[in-house]
């Protein structure tokens, strides 16, 4: 797997595979880009856990947030990671053993030690990536803020979010 | 489809079709506003928090198609378009600089830049400092701890210089300073300024990227190759919390495209200069030919040129195409399929001889602007640089007897026949 360039396919059928994502270092800032992210994938029909040790028990955008991502109660399609590079692996551990399908970490976020054992589990990787610009990128609306797609198209459909 | 061309990225890059009617060309959104689906939707839009449409003073859905095949074509990350090339170098100013700072912008611009630079922007305490955009060296000499942003054209109007972009970008590297290149002259089809270590791409879209002289437009494209963050201290509308969005710090939200939505965001809604989707409708349908309008154009331009400098009437040619040319190498390197289609030459007699020269021309068209599918001629030294003073009219290649083509893309012989009948009357 080249983790320096991803083909559209490949985070397409991510994105469209996803039901639930639990969001590690979700905030409740609402200026942080976990936070935008976290909303933004809400209004996009996906199931958001956010998982942060600090604020477990409060809500973000109405949702529950968890200490860890053992304690999410329902099956999570991929883990959306807002930490540091260095303090990736145990949480892509814990991915595993929740039985998650993906791990995708976010812009800045690279640690290939931890998408490895994720891959030998048979986990899809994603680094220094994120969802929110890649589901804007792939359904046309980041061309709204005048952001480079790097897509053509002549379908009237985008290749998610339709 | 992976890397397309760029004659395809011309028709395709951000023009997909809308989604909502399934219209092939581009719509023209003439609306004012957008009504949000409810007040939670409205905030989230407000906020930076969704991508979507507000009003169209920070966007409009007809512009946006004009940024993102600008981005494409440049090889940027974002762009975003202005109702002139003008507002196009405020946005970017704006975005970079505090009052105080300096930069240091090349003596070879168009007089128009050369006057906001020394007289506008000076009154928002934006300092200019001059150099030679032809000596990487003469630009470091110029660097100091104030420094912001460099300023050049790839291909100087109207002098045909072209600047060593690749010597004065290892120049801004190593000093960790914006490289900023108004492209109009050369349009991305011969020049892609990004590719050479440029960070900031400008246009006057108003010139060959429209190509039929029927509209003013401004572009600016973020390259997104600037780390922001290396260099905090310099540029705190990027790197710092923003009072206007609630904290919301630009490079950190929107990594490598956050130089274009600080310039939307902040520069576009606090001072305005909103483009007209009408305007940005005739850009987009110039730029699906700006392939061939732009081939024809240096064709002409070089036959023009080499024509007039075997002319017994014409003291000189200044036009990078021609060997011997003090650009001719810088040419071949940064734009190797032509050297434009703008040009200066001094007939011999001078003032008087360049005068009479403009006033004999049947089809050549005596305008204040370059970049049309028509042949144009100006004398500067009278006009576009009426307001220099002498020996900035001499650093920005203009002589008194100096006149300008922009060399159009009618029949050759016809383009010939027009000066020649019109230098037999000198």
């Amino acid at each position: 797997m080249d983790h320096d360039r991803y083909e559209d396919a490949y985070i397409k059928a991510i994105l469209n595979d996803t039901k639930t994502v639990a969001m590690v270092g979700a905030s409740p800032n609402v200026m942080r880009p976990s936070f935008f992210v976290l909303k933004y994938l809400l209004e996009k029909g996906y199931t958001v856990y956010p998982v942060n040790p600090g604020h477990a028990g409060k809500e973000i955008c109405g949702q529950t947030v968890y200490a860890t991502l053992s304690d999410v109660p329902r099956p999570v399609d991929m883990v959306d990671v807002f930490r540091a590079s260095e303090h990736v692996l145990p949480i892509v551990e814990e991915a595993i053993a929740i039985g998650a399908k993906c791990v995708w970490m976010q812009l800045g976020v690279r640690n290939d030690e931890a998408a490895k054992a994720a891959e030998d589990a048979g986990l899809k990787v994603v680094m220094n990536r994120c969802p929110k610009i890649e589901f804007g990128r792939l359904s046309r609306e980041i061309g709204w803020i005048g952001v480079n797609s790097r897509r053509i198209s002549s379908k009237r459909k985008p290749a998610v979010g339709s | 489809m992976t890397n397309p061309g760029f004659e395809t990225l011309c028709i395709h890059a951000g023009a997909a079709p809308d989604q909502s009617t399934g219209a092939r060309a581009t719509p023209i959104y003439q609306t004012t506003s957008y009504v949000f689906d409810d007040a939670e939707h409205a905030a989230t839009l407000f906020n930076l928090q969704a991508f979507g449409n507000i009003y169209s003073r920070l966007g409009n859905p007809t512009c946006n198609v004009l940024e993102e095949k600008i981005a494409a074509l440049e090889g940027g990350t974002a762009a975003l378009s202005v109702a002139s090339g003008h507002a196009a170098q405020l946005l970017i100013f704006h975005t970079l600089m505090q009052p105080g700072d300096e930069f240091v912008a090349a003596t070879q611009l168009y007089g128009g830049s050369i006057n906001q630079f020394s007289h506008g922007f000076k009154k928002f305490g934006w300092n200019v400092r001059w150099a030679d955009s032809t000596d990487a060296e003469s630009v470091k000499a110029q660097i100091t701890d104030k420094t912001k942003l460099v300023w050049i054209e790839s291909l100087a109007n109207p002098g045909g210089v072209v600047s060593d972009i690749a010597g004065i970008a290892e120049v801004c590297r190593d000093a960790g300073v914006v490289l900023a290149v108004d492209n109009t002259m050369a349009s991305p089809y011969l020049c892609r300024p990004i590719e050479h270590g440029a960070n900031i791409v400008m246009h006057s879209a108003t010139k060959f990227l429209g190509g039929h002289g029927n509209s003013i437009a401004g572009l600016l494209v973020d390259g997104g190759n600037f780390d922001w963050f290396a260099h905090a201290d310099k540029y705190p509308t990027l790197t710092t919390p923003s009072d206007s969005y609630h904290g919301l710090t630009f490079a950190e939200t929107f990594g490598n495209f956050g130089f274009a939505i600080a310039a939307r965001a902040l520069g576009l809604r606090d001072l305005g200069p909103a483009l007209s989707p009408f305007n940005a409708f005739l850009v987009l349908t110039g730029m699906e030919t700006l392939p061939l309008r732009m081939a024809r154009h240096c064709e002409n331009a070089q036959k023009v040129a080499e024509w007039l400098d075997a002319h017994p009437k014409v003291d000189w040619v200044n036009y990078a195409g021609l060997p011997g040319n003090d650009s001719h190498g810088r040419a071949q390197k940064y734009c190797p399929r032509g050297a434009g289609a703008v040009f200066t030459f001094g007939v011999k007699g001078g003032y008087e001889a360049g005068k009479k020269l403009i006033d004999s021309v049947e089809m050549f068209s005596h305008v204040a602007n370059i970049g049309d599918t028509r042949s144009l001629i100006i004398h500067p030294a009278s006009t576009t640089h009426r307001q220099l003073e002498a020996s900035a009219l001499e650093k920005a290649g203009v002589k008194p007897e100096t006149v300008r083509l922009s060399i159009g893309i009618e029949t050759i012989d016809d383009i010939l026949s027009d000066l020649d009948q019109a230098l037999a009357q000198v």
